[in-house]
């Protein structure tokens, strides 16, 4: 589905991203994790072309992202993104959040648009907020509607930036049941999170970003069991202590 | 100075008619300049932001140009010299009418430029995350725009957009030299036919004080219910 292939980044003389290479496949769930500033968010990023690269390739359900041809408002339509900080349109009422694109961008009529939204949004247990606005909801409550409005794009597959990082504590399982539940359907996903319980329950395979360069890109298993490099371990060993 | 001077307001009443009518052009242009300036200068905003280079960079020549010369400058410019250069060039003929048109379209430009700087400081004040959402979704940078960034731009600016209006409604009283009976320019003719200058001159300013104090407390209840809502 999602396929990466020696991609590398700078601005100016400082390097982002150093020749990364990996892949999701159809239905399979892919967990990005590492220190801050290695380059996870970059990287997922470039998938849906919301940053550019200058090396290497990225294709998504075969077209290619880098490529001057694409039509890149076509396939990020169809490639779901949420972000750390929810990023609702703080001047609409949550129905109106769930429609806008559908309607401006893939042309549903209000009616279809509305009823697509609503069903999503019972499926993260906030139908009763349609009317409100995003300012009025709780963080947990905010990256649920944010996941049901890239859900009612109908997206062929979801990437999340640390979508739990900015919420309180308490509120972290709520937004980490839906993954849950949208993983256990067959979504195929690229999360990055630091969310290592999330990790062993639902992902397939895990890889660990160190400046800019993929470090270790192993099976679940293999990860948690045994990381080969020392800074994966390292770093596991912080993240486990809480 | 005045120790010597006998006021005498009489011609006033008498001249109510002409005078409102002078308003009702210095409202006109106001909202014809505001228009013009929210739509013009949203554009030249957005050109100054814009990752073009050669683009951001006449946007910017534009606003530094026109912010850096005085407004009567360029209303003469407009009133004389561009209806001349229309003429000669373009071989239109001549007539009034295009220099009152060309001397609106001056004020218009002009005010633009200020606009233009505050719609960028509101476009500016959206945080980048909501275009990014907006284009992961699909959305095309003239929708995104449109739909997203320039609606929650426009309710920051609110406030400042209302005060600049009230400095063009200002601004206006300078279109006399234009010959255009806007309010200034018709207490400025009473004044003159009736030999009554300084008491017309006088009404004039209390009438702008009046209207543009009003205004800018209304302004300033607004941004109050703004904060608390
Ligand atoms: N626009 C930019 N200009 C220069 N450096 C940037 C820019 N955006 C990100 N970076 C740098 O790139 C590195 C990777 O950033 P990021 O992908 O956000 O890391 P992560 O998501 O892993 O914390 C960081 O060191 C960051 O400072
Ligand atoms: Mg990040």
């Amino acid at each position: 589905m999602i396929t990466i292939d020696k991609v590398s980044k700078h601005y100016g003389n400082f390097q982002v991203l150093t020749d990364c290479s990996t892949h999701v496949n159809k239905g399979e769930v892919v967990v990005v994790c590492g220190p801050s500033g290695s380059g996870k968010s970059t990287l997922i990023k470039c998938v849906n072309g919301l940053e550019p690269f200058q090396d290497g390739a990225i294709h998504v359900n075969g077209t290619s992202v880098g490529a001057p041809k694409t039509n890149l408002s076509k396939l990020r339509a169809h490639v779901g993104m949420v972000f750390q900080h929810f990023e609702l349109f703080p001047h609409m009422t949550i129905s109106d959040n769930l429609r806008l694109a559908q309607i401006k961008v893939l042309k549903r009529d209000k009616d279809e648009a509305a009823e697509k939204g609503h069903y999503f949004l019972d499926r993260v247990g906030l139908k009763a907020h349609a009317h409100k606005f995003p300012g009025q909801l709780s963080g947990g409550q905010q990256q649920r509607v944010a996941i049901a409005r890239a859900l009612a794009m109908d997206p062929i597959c979801m990437l999340f930036d640390e979508p739990t990082s900015a919420l309180d504590p308490e509120m972290i399982n709520e937004v980490l049941d839906v993954m849950t539940e949208l993983a256990q359907e067959g979504m195929t996903m690229m999360c990055v999170t630091h969310e290592m319980g999330f990790a062993k329950r639902v992902a397939h395979r895990v890889i660990f970003m160190d400046h800019g360069k993929i470090v270790e890109d192993d099976s679940k298993e293999a990860f948690f069991a045994n990381p080969r490099s020392e800074r994966a371990q390292q770093f596991l060993a912080k993240i486990l202590q809480h | 100075m005045f120790g010597s001077y006998e006021f005498d307001w009489s011609s006033i009443p008498g001249a109510m008619g002409f005078l409102g009518q002078g308003l009702l052009v210095s409202l006109e242009i106001t909202g014809l300049a505001l228009v013009a300036g929210i739509v013009w200068g949203t554009l030249l905003a957005m050109a100054r932001l814009s990752s073009i280079k050669p683009l951001a960079w006449a946007a910017a020549g534009y606003v530094n140009l026109f912010r850096a010369v005085p407004l009567v400058m360029v209303l003469l410019w407009f009133f004389l010299i561009v209806p001349k250069l229309l003429e000669n060039f373009l071989g239109l003929p001549s007539g009034s009418d295009v220099r009152l048109a060309s001397a609106m379209i001056g004020f218009a430009l002009f005010e633009s430029a200020y606009y233009a700087e505050i719609i960028r400081a509101g476009i500016q004040s959206v945080p980048k995350g909501q275009l990014a959402a907006a284009h992961a979704l699909g959305m095309s940078y003239p929708q995104a725009m449109l739909h997203v960034v320039l609606p929650q731009a426009f309710r920051n600016m609110v406030p400042l957009l209302l005060t600049q209006a009230i400095i063009l409604f200002q601004d206006t009283s300078l279109v006399y030299v234009s010959a255009l009976a806007d309010f200034f320019g018709a207490a400025y003719k009473v004044g003159d036919r009736d030999g009554r200058l300084v008491e017309l001159v006088l009404f004039a300013g209390a009438i702008y004080f009046v209207l543009c104090f009003a205004a800018s407390q209304g302004v300033r209840y607004f941004q109050k219910r703004l904060q608390t809502a």
